[in-house]
């Protein structure tokens, strides 16, 4: 069965650490760091990489549109 | 599989629209706005109506959205921009005009405009986000406001005898002729944003196809003039809010539901 498995990327400086991401994450992949952008926000990024299936979830909630989402096809 | 073997340009499924500009949104972090000019612009850009699409910007957070979203947009007096819609809409029958209001624009200042352009059934898009509040003047207390609701002018909470039930725009306006589709969506979690972005979606087809007035109210949180953290003000919305404001359609194709 052919497995997917994503990424994402978060643009730190538009990121305004709201958290909205984390709670529509099925996966669970995404947390806050404690260093802060120039803004003085804390920014997402993935704590948990390898459970990311490039769902787009994260993405769609995100008002700022700080994420980007990578997606790909893994044969066995 | 390395990260870097996915993070490639050919596997990207999901971006910021090229609809929005770079500028930094001036929005609270976590505030509804941000996801419902995204989900607008995204919807724009998907129906390739973006070098025929008009907007109208409000006056309220939302004042500034000619700076982010990248179309040709204009801004109207306070509460006016169903009047200045009409106008466009009428030279140009040909353009997808739709507004961009809050609920203090929209239900405010802005109810005779609103009212008579649904009555009229103008060929326009109106997007309304209900935050329950004033935010961008300091969260005072708005026509939409919750019953017991505190705001800065109602530190009591809102009191039905004196200052009124809180104002269903989307009921209301339903039940006019001119309106032929009136629907009310949130975008706090992926479920409602895909919801909306759909109904959005229907919205401007409906201009495409010349039908009249289309109506969508975007249930939103205002974090900062509710005093709560993002996340937290979600929940209060999913408590309170929508059991007031029930999400779903309301008039589709012109019948009331």
């Amino acid at each position: 069965m052919a497995k997917v498995k994503g990424a994402i990327v978060v643009d730190t400086e538009t990121c305004k650490g709201c958290e909205v991401c984390i709670p529509v994450c099925p996966e669970d992949v995404i947390r806050m760091t404690t260093e802060v952008n120039r803004k003085g926000y804390h920014y997402a990024y993935m704590e948990n990489p390898e459970a990311c299936t490039g769902c787009t979830n994260c993405g769609i909630v995100c008002p700022d549109r700080a994420i980007s989402v990578y997606r790909v096809k893994v044969t066995a | 599989m390395e990260l870097l073997d996915i993070i490639k340009p050919e596997n990207q499924v999901f971006c910021k629209t090229k609809l929005m500009t770079d500028t930094a949104l001036s929005y609270c972090p976590g505030c509804g706005h941000g996801t419902a000019h995204n989900l607008a612009m995204e919807v724009i850009d998907e129906m390739g109506i973006s070098e025929d699409t008009i907007g109208v910007a409000p006056v309220g957070c939302s004042v500034l959205a000619y700076d982010f979203m990248n179309i040709d947009i204009t801004q109207a007096a306070h509460g006016r921009a169903p009047a200045v819609a009409t106008a466009i809409t009428r030279i140009w029958p040909e353009k997808y005009v739709f507004t961009y209001q809050g609920d203090g624009d929209l239900a405010a200042i802005g109810t005779a405009e609103t009212i008579h352009a649904c009555n009229r059934g103008e060929n326009i898009v109106i997007i309304f986000v209900n935050n329950g509040i004033y935010g961008m003047t300091g969260g005072q207390m708005a026509p939409t406001t919750l019953e017991g609701m505190k705001s800065s002018t109602s530190p009591y909470g809102r009191e039905i005898e004196t200052m009124g039930s809180p104002l269903k725009m989307t009921e209301l306006i339903a039940n006019l002729p001119g309106v032929q589709y009136a629907t009310r969506q949130a975008v706090h979690t992926h479920k409602h944003a895909r919801k909306a972005k759909k109904a959005l979606k229907k919205a401007f087809e409906n201009t495409r196809n010349k039908k009249g007035l289309s109506f969508v109210e975007i249930v939103s949180n205002c974090n900062s003039g509710w005093k709560m953290t993002p996340l937290e003000s979600n929940i209060w919305m999913e408590e309170n809010m929508f059991p007031y404001f029930p999400l779903g359609d309301i008039k589709v194709n012109g019948k009331l539901k």
